[in-house]
């Protein structure tokens, strides 16, 4: 069989690495694939399953191709695919991304009965007033009082915080987890604060410089300014 | 061609009737032609406010539907010459026997012929709110000091605000001096901090109004009482002048200034 590089299979240490060339025809990879890993017989014998990246270059798999490189990998052998990785991405994924990481300023009140939502953070230059709603599936930043409710990281992103001015919600909502204030909430607050999910999956309220220790990504600062 | 102002609320109850009147009269007192709709169809009383009731012989739903001619349904009120004008709702109807379209065209007809058109809105979002400001070129709002009505107010606003018209002004009415002070009720800046819109004007809690109703006469047109003074001076705010808030005694709490000033210098 000649040697070609349509597939490269490399050891690391944690575990095989597959580079899938993409200058050649996606039945010719699969061809390549599996007489590499035929020959490499060893994978049998292995009593614990070995873990496998799979790189494709620039070549994009459907769905459909991911699931007959999976069968081949898979088939008789101890690996277990861990990642499918590709130097490209779909406009769709694309699309996606830059809308979750994007700030979506909205300078505006948000009114009783008045739901605003966003694909990514917010940051609101304005109040939400009692009855009304701001609903982000990344952070949420008030520059006024909420006084409504704000749902930060929706639906299932723990990591979301809600940081606001003057903090005094019906509810807060994070991912799933959703708390309304006290019905007797005596303290009042002046300064910005900022809610978060603490490690007991509970929703608390606390000093805005906390932030910095417990949500340090949250700095997307590129450094080379003044 | 005039101006068409609905006088709107959410919750009802609030004073929009009376504020209807009240401005009406008011604006006619300055000598502006004025005619006041009401579309609160199967509920009207804005007749019964200005004294009018007897004199009704047409009303909206039948000019919308053809059955009169507009100046047929006209209520002229005596006591203004030729200046006010009350176009009264149907009381046998319900509020669907009336839609926006018809509205539009009845309030552009009306525009030609007065200086300023005060549509009295119904109590609510649905289709008599949507009937009531389909022809206006501006909005009042008008809320009690109370969290319910403010509420609702700060909802109407929001779905005013998706109109092409002037961003709605607000009045806020039945403000207690006493209750205020003993810190058991909202005070002005605590109304105009949440809804944020500019401020047309407040009006005491008077029993005078009550009185004036009875009688059939708009409170505005006796102008020794609280209310009277606050409707004439919002009347003479939506011509132009600017008058200072009426002084309710009620600012014992709040009234320093929060902008800080900073003095700048150059880096
Ligand atoms: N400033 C005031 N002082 C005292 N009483 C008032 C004042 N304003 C309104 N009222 C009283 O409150 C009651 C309700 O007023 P009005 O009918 O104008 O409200 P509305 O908003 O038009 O009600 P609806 O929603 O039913 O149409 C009336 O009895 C009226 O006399
Ligand atoms: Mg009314």
């Amino acid at each position: 069989m000649p040697r070609t590089n349509t597939v490269m299979i490399k050891g690391t240490k944690e575990g095989l690495s597959l580079i899938l060339s993409d200058a050649c025809s996606f039945e010719e990879v699969l061809e390549e694939l599996d007489a590499k890993l035929a020959l490499a017989e060893k994978f049998k014998d292995e009593n614990h399953r070995i873990k496998v990246r799979i790189h494709t270059g620039n070549r994009l798999l459907t769905d459909e191709q991911i699931a007959r490189v999976e069968e081949i990998v898979m088939k008789e052998r101890n690996l277990l695919i861990e990642t499918i990785e590709a130097n490209v991405l779909s406009k769709e994924e694309a699309d996606r991304l830059i809308k979750e990481t994007r700030v979506h300023m909205v300078n505006r009140i948000i009114r009783s009965g008045q739901v605003l939502k966003v694909q990514g953070d917010l940051l609101l230059v304005g109040d939400v007033n009692p009855g009304g709603m701001v609903v982000a599936t990344g952070n949420i930043f008030i520059m006024g009082k909420l006084k409504g409710i704000a749902h930060a990281g929706y639906p299932n992103n723990r990591k979301a915080v809600i940081v606001c001015g003057k903090m005094i919600p019906e509810q807060l909502r994070i991912a799933d987890l959703l708390s309304r204030t006290p019905d007797e909430d005596e303290v009042t607050r002046q300064e910005t604060e900022c809610a978060y999910i603490n490690q007991d999956n509970e929703i608390i309220i606390d000093r805005l410089p906390v932030l910095r220790t417990i949500r340090p990504e949250l700095n997307r600062y590129i450094e080379g300014g003044e | 061609m005039g101006e068409a102002i609905v006088i709107t609320s959410g919750k009802g109850g609030v004073g929009k009737t009376t504020t209807t009147a009240n401005i009406g009269t008011a604006l006619a007192l300055q000598g502006k032609r004025v005619c006041l709709v009401d579309t609160d169809i199967g509920l009207r009383n804005l007749d019964v406010i200005l004294g009018l009731e007897n004199r009704i012989i047409y009303d909206l739903v039948d000019v919308a539907h053809g059955r009169c001619k507009l100046h047929q349904a006209f209520v002229r009120d005596k006591r203004f010459d030729d200046l006010l004008y009350l176009l009264p709702a149907a009381q046998s109807s319900d509020k669907t026997a009336v839609n926006a379209d018809q509205m539009k065209t009845i309030v552009n007809d009306l525009k030609k012929e007065f200086d300023y058109v005060l549509i009295d809105c119904p109590a609510g979002i649905e289709q008599g709110f949507q009937n009531a400001i389909a022809g206006a070129d501006q909005a009042i709002v008008v809320t009690t000091p109370e969290h319910s009505a403010v509420r609702d107010a700060d909802r109407i606003i929001g779905l005013l605000e998706k109109e092409t018209m002037e961003p709605p002004r607000l009045i806020i009415n039945r403000i207690k001096t006493k209750m205020v002070k003993e810190g058991d009720m909202l005070d002005v800046n605590d109304v105009t901090n949440i809804l944020a819109i500019e401020l047309l004007g407040i009006v005491a809690d008077d029993d005078e109004v009550l009185k004036a109703s009875y009688h059939g006469e708009p409170v505005v047109l006796n102008p020794h009482t609280v209310a009277g003074i606050a409707y004439r001076n919002i009347a003479r705010r939506i011509l132009g002048e600017s008058v200072p808030l009426q002084q309710l005694d009620v600012e014992s709490k709040g009234l320093f200034k929060r902008i800080k000033k900073f003095f700048g210098a150059r880096v």
